[in-house]
């Protein structure tokens, strides 16, 4: 078995996430847009926003994660390409992998690097350091496009599977919620929640490429 | 096989050689693209098997072409993936491909993109072609390439199995009716 298929399948779905015109923005402006809105909702008092400044970004990060997922398997099932990656030899999970993790690079490291920025906004920073934050933030949002890559590929054959992804997906990722959240919290037991970040991140890594090259098998089948 | 709750076809048996040429022929429905699917390892069917002696390409009639893929960029997308290391500009010649070959999937000729799809088939050698409806979209300038290409496949000892309405242009050594 040769790298070959999973190379280009990376380099594809690369290039797709470019060529559909937006890239990163929408989810930037869709995770930009729903926390400028908090404050508004909540009020503009210091000490609220501080207290829910955290959860709401990662609770707008899983959000925008879900924008862009819904082509990720779906144009490949559509146009015929996914009848090809069926047929290359290469297991079909280290290219479901390949193609999450193109679309994570393209959307998710992005959504990253900003969501610190807009934490900076809430006044939440327990730790100064924006670019560790980033760090917490990426690590999160790589489990985010794992699970809903699973959801995407459950529903690559549904028309307007985007709702379908999102029922799939939002159940997947309560556990980077609750450790991404208490990682930026700097409250009582968060000295721990980074690894336990890193520990649900690793197996979303593990487990979804497997359980997306079952979906995506049946979505050709 | 079944296919909702109908049965397509039972009990059939397909087999093909060096220089064969197989025709599945059948109304539409009949379950020609299922059969050919089932070969290709893509559908898994009821019961039975397939036995694969020899790699096969597949061209269905999806043509898997990107919207902004141009069809220079799909040879060499394919090439890299099948670590073929085929020239290119030769297949895109070949398949008269020269004129929009830079030009996005979503402005080509449905034609156009039937080609491109085809010229996979010129990228690496695989003894076993699985063609859907090859001839669809093809002009006669088109349909003829097909015929050559196939000819020019079987003499080298290749194997083709292939679904097409009507006439084909190429004599063939087997067909099954669905």
């Amino acid at each position: 078995m040769s790298a070959a298929p999973i190379l280009a399948a990376f380099r594809q779905s690369l290039g797709e996430a470019w060529a559909g015109g937006a890239g990163a923005l929408l989810p930037l402006g869709f995770l930009g847009g729903a926390a400028v809105l908090v404050p508004l909702g909540i009020g503009s008092d210091v000490e609220t926003l501080k207290a829910v400044g955290p959860g709401i970004i990662w609770v707008a990060l899983a959000l925008a994660s879900l924008v862009t997922l819904e082509r990720i398997f779906q144009s490949d099932a559509e146009d015929g390409t996914l009848d090809l990656w069926l047929q290359t030899g290469a297991p079909v999970s280290a290219i479901a992998a390949a193609k999450t993790i193109a679309h994570w690079l393209s959307a998710g490291l992005p959504l990253a690097l900003f969501s610190p920025l807009l934490a900076l906004m809430f006044q939440a920073e327990a730790s100064p350091d924006l670019l560790v934050n980033a760090g917490l933030y990426a690590l999160g949002s790589l489990a985010f496009f794992f699970w809903g890559g699973v959801g995407a590929a459950l529903s690559a054959t549904v028309r307007r599977g985007g709702l379908l992804i999102s029922l799939i997906a939002l159940p997947l990722y309560v556990p980077t919620a609750i450790f991404g959240a208490l990682a930026m919290s700097g409250g009582p037991g968060s000295a721990g929640a980074p690894l336990f970040l890193a520990a649900s991140t690793l197996f979303a890594c593990a487990v979804a490429p497997y359980a997306m090259a079952a979906a995506l098998r049946l979505a050709a089948d | 096989m079944i296919r909702g709750e109908r049965v397509l076809f039972r009990e059939i048996s397909v087999a093909v050689r060096a220089g064969d040429a197989l025709l599945l022929r059948g109304a539409n429905g009949a379950g020609k693209t299922t059969l050919l699917r089932v070969l290709a390892g893509l559908t898994r069917p009821e019961a039975g098997r397939v036995t694969r002696a020899a790699a096969h390409h597949w061209v269905g009639h999806r043509e898997g072409l990107k919207p902004q893929e141009t069809p220079r960029e799909h040879l060499k997308l394919w090439t890299q993936a099948w670590g073929s290391g085929a020239e290119t500009d030769p297949v895109l010649t070949r398949m008269g491909l020269t004129r929009p070959a830079d030009v996005a999937g979503r402005y080509l000729s449905a034609g156009q993109r039937r080609r491109t799809a085809l010229a996979r088939l010129l990228l690496e050698d695989r003894p076993v072609w699985l063609l859907d409806e090859p001839y669809t979209a093809l002009d006669a300038d088109g349909r003829k390439l097909v015929d050559d290409l196939i000819a020019a496949h079987r003499a080298m000892g290749g194997a083709v199995i292939a679904a097409i309405h009507g006439e084909a242009g190429f004599a063939a050594s087997g067909d099954l009716t669905l």
